[in-house]
Formats: C-alpha cells, sequence, structure tokens
C-alpha cells in the first residue's frame, strides 16, 4: 500500500521539483527542476534517495505536513524555524507533523522523504514547471503525496555540516555572455561593480534586480535565442534578470553575462531586498569558448 | 559560423540566418556530440547545453566545427497534414495585409510547403518557415489576452499552431482540430524541428 503525506499548510510556495526534463529544449521544453541542486542533493543524500528523486521545495518555509504512514524525512537549503532537525535525517512516525517555520536566512527548503514523492512523471520528470504550466500541480492544503519504496541502500549519513545561506551580501562570478559586446566594456564594467538588489517580483523563472540600469551600446533587435539558468537577459528597462530554474527555454533580450552554474545554487537562496554582486571572472574579450 | 560563450555549461552557435539554422540543427541532431543534454535551435542560432561531467566546452566546440551541415534539412523530416478550418478572426484583415483576398491567403498558406525551424513561446509551439517564401504579416498591435488552442496563425515570416489557450500577438486566420500538443500521446509535441508540415483545408 502507497504511503502518504498529507498537506496541511503548503506555506507561500511548495513544488514537487526532481532534477527536471533536460534533452527536450528544442520542442520548446524547458529543464524546470530544483532551483537549488546541491541543497536538493543533499535532502536526498540524507535519507538514502538517488540524485533524481523527487523532492519538495518549500518557499520561504510555512509547509505543514501530517505522516499518515512512518517516513524518514530531512531538510536541507534555508533552515527553517522548527523542532525538526535540519541537514540530518530524522523519522517522522504516522499522525505526527512536520511544521517548518520561516528560516532566519535563505529562502528555499528540500523536503526529502526516504523513496521520493511518487506522484505521476510528466515528460519524464515529476517537476512543476510554473512558466510553462507542465507538471504537477502547486501543493495546495489537503492534497495527498504519496510516498515511493526506496530503491537505494539506507542513508548512512547522520548529520551534514553545512553551512546556512548567508543573510547579508552574497557575491558570485560572472562570465561574459553571447551578447556582453551590446552593453561595451563600460557595461561589463558596470555589472561588475555596481550593486544589485534582488527585488520581490523574483520567482522560479527568475531573479529580478533592481540598482542603476545598464545602458547598451547598440540599439536593435535580438531575434529569440536559447539560453540556460544563470543567464543574466537585460531588458529594455536595463534591470538584469538571473534566470533560474523554470526561465523561458528562449529570450529576445540580449544576454550579458552569465553566472557560473554551480553558483547558481547560491543565487536561488537570494531573498528580496538581499544584495548581489557580481565578480567578472575574466575579461570581456577573453570570453571565448576555447577555455 | 560564430561561438558565442555562454556560461560554464552551453554555447551558443550564431549562423547567418533560418536555412543554416536547420542544416546545423539536422546534422547535430542526427549525432548528438557525447555529453551534450539539450541542443536548442532558434532564429539564428543553435543553444548546446553541456553536462560539464562528461564533456568541456571547448570539445563541444571542436565537435560543432568539424561538423557537417545538412543542406538537404528542408527536405528530408517526416511530413505531416493539419486539417485546417480557414475561419480565423483575422483572415479577411491579414490577406488585405498581404495584398490578396482571403481565398488568395487560403491558398498560399495550403500550397506552401511549411518546416518546423525551432520551437519555442510555450511546449509544442513551432515556428514554421516555407522555403523561399518571404511573408512578413505584422502582429497585432495589442496581444489578445486569450487565443483558443488550435488557432492558425501568422507573424513575421512564420506560421503557427497554438498549443493550448495563452495569449497572443500573431494573425489568427484558421483553427485546426488535431492537438498538437498532447502529454498522452508519444511524441507529445507533434512540431519537433525538421517537421515538415501541410495545411489542408478542411
Amino acid at each position: 500500500m502507497t504511503r502518504l503525506l498529507t498537506v496541511l499548510a503548503p506555506g507561500p510556495l511548495t513544488t514537487v521539483q526532481d532534477l527536471g526534463r533536460p534533452g527536450q529544449a528544442a520542442l520548446g521544453i524547458g529543464r524546470s527542476g530544483v532551483c537549488d541542486r546541491s541543497s536538493a542533493a543533499l535532502a536526498n543524500r540524507l535519507v538514502g534517495n538517488p540524485p533524481d528523486a523527487a523532492l519538495l521545495e518549500v518557499t520561504f518555509g510555512g509547509l505543514v505536513l501530517r505522516a499518515e504512514d512512518d517516513v524518514l524525512l530531512a531538510t536541507a537549503g534555508a533552515r527553517c524555524a522548527g523542532p525538526f532537525p535540519h541537514a540530518a535525517p530524522a523519522p517522522l512516525r504516522r499522525g505526527q507533523e512536520l511544521r517548518l517555520g520561516v528560516p532566519a536566512t535563505g529562502l528555499r527548503t528540500y523536503v526529502a522523504v526516504r523513496g521520493g514523492i511518487a506522484v505521476p512523471p510528466v515528460l519524464g520528470s515529476r517537476s512543476t514547471d510554473v512558466l510553462a504550466g507542465l507538471g504537477p500541480d502547486v501543493v495546495a492544503a489537503g492534497h495527498q503525496l504519496p510516498v515511493g519504496e526506496p530503491t537505494a541502500p539506507p542513508p548512512t549519513l547522520d548529520v551534514a555540516p553545512v553551512a546556512d545561506p548567508p543573510g547579508d551580501d552574497v557575491t558570485v562570478p560572472v562570465l561574459p555572455g553571447p551578447r556582453a559586446d551590446w552593453f561595451g566594456e563600460a557595461g561589463w564594467a558596470a555589472l561588475a561593480t555596481r550593486p544589485w538588489t534582488v527585488t520581490s517580483e523574483s520567482n522560479r523563472v527568475g531573479l529580478r534586480l533592481d540598482g542603476e540600469p545598464l545602458q547598451r551600446v547598440r540599439e536593435g533587435e535580438l531575434p529569440s535565442e536559447g539560453m540556460v539558468r544563470g543567464a543574466l537577459q537585460v531588458p529594455p528597462s536595463g534591470l538584469p534578470v538571473l534566470f533560474l530554474a523554470d526561465h523561458p527555454v528562449t529570450g529576445g533580450y540580449p544576454v550579458i553575462g552569465y553566472v557560473v552554474d554551480a553558483d547558481v545554487d547560491r543565487c536561488a537562496q537570494l531573498r528580496p531586498g538581499q544584495p548581489l554582486r557580481f565578480r567578472a571572472s575574466s575579461r570581456l574579450d577573453a570570453g571565448a569558448p576555447s577555455r | 559560423m560564430r561561438l558565442l560563450p555562454s556560461g560554464s555549461s552551453a554555447l551558443l552557435v550564431e549562423l547567418d540566418g533560418l536555412d543554416d539554422v536547420l542544416a546545423l540543427y539536422a546534422a547535430l541532431a542526427a549525432a548528438p556530440p557525447e555529453g551534450v543534454l539539450d541542443i536548442v535551435p532558434a532564429a539564428r542560432t543553435v543553444l548546446l547545453v553541456v553536462d560539464p561531467g562528461r564533456t568541456t566546452l571547448a570539445e563541444v566546440a571542436d565537435t560543432v566545427r568539424r561538423t557537417s551541415p545538412r543542406a538537404d534539412a528542408r527536405s528530408t523530416g517526416e511530413v505531416i497534414e493539419l486539417p485546417v478550418h480557414y475561419d480565423g478572426a483575422d483572415l479577411a484583415e491579414c490577406a488585405e495585409l498581404l495584398g490578396t483576398d482571403p481565398d488568395g491567403l487560403v491558398r498560399r498558406h495550403a500550397d506552401a510547403e511549411w518546416t518546423v525551424a525551432f520551437c519555442g513561446f510555450a511546449p509544442g509551439f513551432g515556428y514554421l518557415t516555407q522555403s523561399g517564401g518571404s511573408w512578413d504579416v505584422p502582429r497585432r498591435p495589442t496581444p489578445r489576452t486569450k487565443v483558443p488552442p488550435g488557432s492558425v496563425a501568422l507573424a513575421g515570416e512564420f506560421s503557427g499552431v497554438y498549443p493550448r489557450e495563452s495569449p497572443g500577438g500573431w494573425q489568427l486566420i484558421g483553427r485546426t482540430d488535431v492537438a498538437v500538443f498532447d502529454l498522452d500521446r508519444e511524441p507529445a509535441a507533434l512540431l519537433r524541428p525538421g517537421v515538415r508540415v501541410r495545411f489542408v483545408p478542411a
């Protein structure tokens, strides 16, 4: 019989996520998947799940779950207030509740259950793509989430010594993007020296940044082109958008730079109002892809 | 061909136009380079998304440079027929914009052989082009908030079919009952890059 978790409250936004749908972008289907891959991988490892097991991505805490059967859970990413241990596997017995408070720092908490969340996959993935409207419904109160059968050996880690996401300035390295030349040397320098602030319009699609707008040095329309997460796209407002998991497959505004892929995870933990800085990790003229 | 940087896990290949995109995409899709997760054609570019654990951008760049584009890409794809009721809300206005009447527009649309050049905008939305054709259809000055699913539309040099209800600024010339995107079908998307499409008046 399938074990179940009942959702009593989802918090501001909880979705089911896994590693997404790579390989279908040519059909207009984005990858989606967890926003902070390293935290999600840790949560899965703590309960002995394979890396592609589906788990819950909880935005700004607030999730309340009741176990209808005995399960093993682990949380990673943003540390939510509450009695449940963080970054350590712990059982939730039948009838017990997991109550996640608000995290002191960071934005996204990953809740892995041993066996994985076993909702039916859509196009090969259990990820909810909020932009494309694909995948499982956004988690809501009253949902009963099926838990799968464990496929990997039991966990061997009992606690993971990981730092909490920082609550102050974050600086990430940035590489020149395909259209950095639309902003010239001055624009590239401005991107890397000006302070940016994450705005409240940010979501799984991307971080919208506020600051002093970037100026183009050339005019014209850009035919839409493909992009991946980490892209810093600059719309006519001059304020960059840092694309996260549910970014559009193609976009028609110039991409000035790319956050190094591994550092996108840290950006996915930034909350509205938090400062973000970029550090140019190569000169603009050294951006040829021959590294 | 220009290779442009796209971060630590992707490479953007810029080409002269759509036919070059179709030709390079066809060659790459037929034999995807090792470690490439996604190959994304667009109007002037092909994006290659790599798994940095399995290959390097330099290796993928070498493979792309060595790839011979398939010049016959427009004539080798699978052919599908889409029956169309040519009764779109913008048919008459659009015909006038193209200097013809509704019958003339229907004939031109149905006589042309269309090829899916690339996808985007929404899952399963294909941008269809005709070989040698050079339509330039302006978008609606104000996009509609709701375009019905199955709407057959024109914009710029492209024709497209809306996979589901969505906002849209293209000129609606008709509709098809065929679901171009259906999660319960394999493959879900009918209009994949390289597929050739014939519209048949229903």
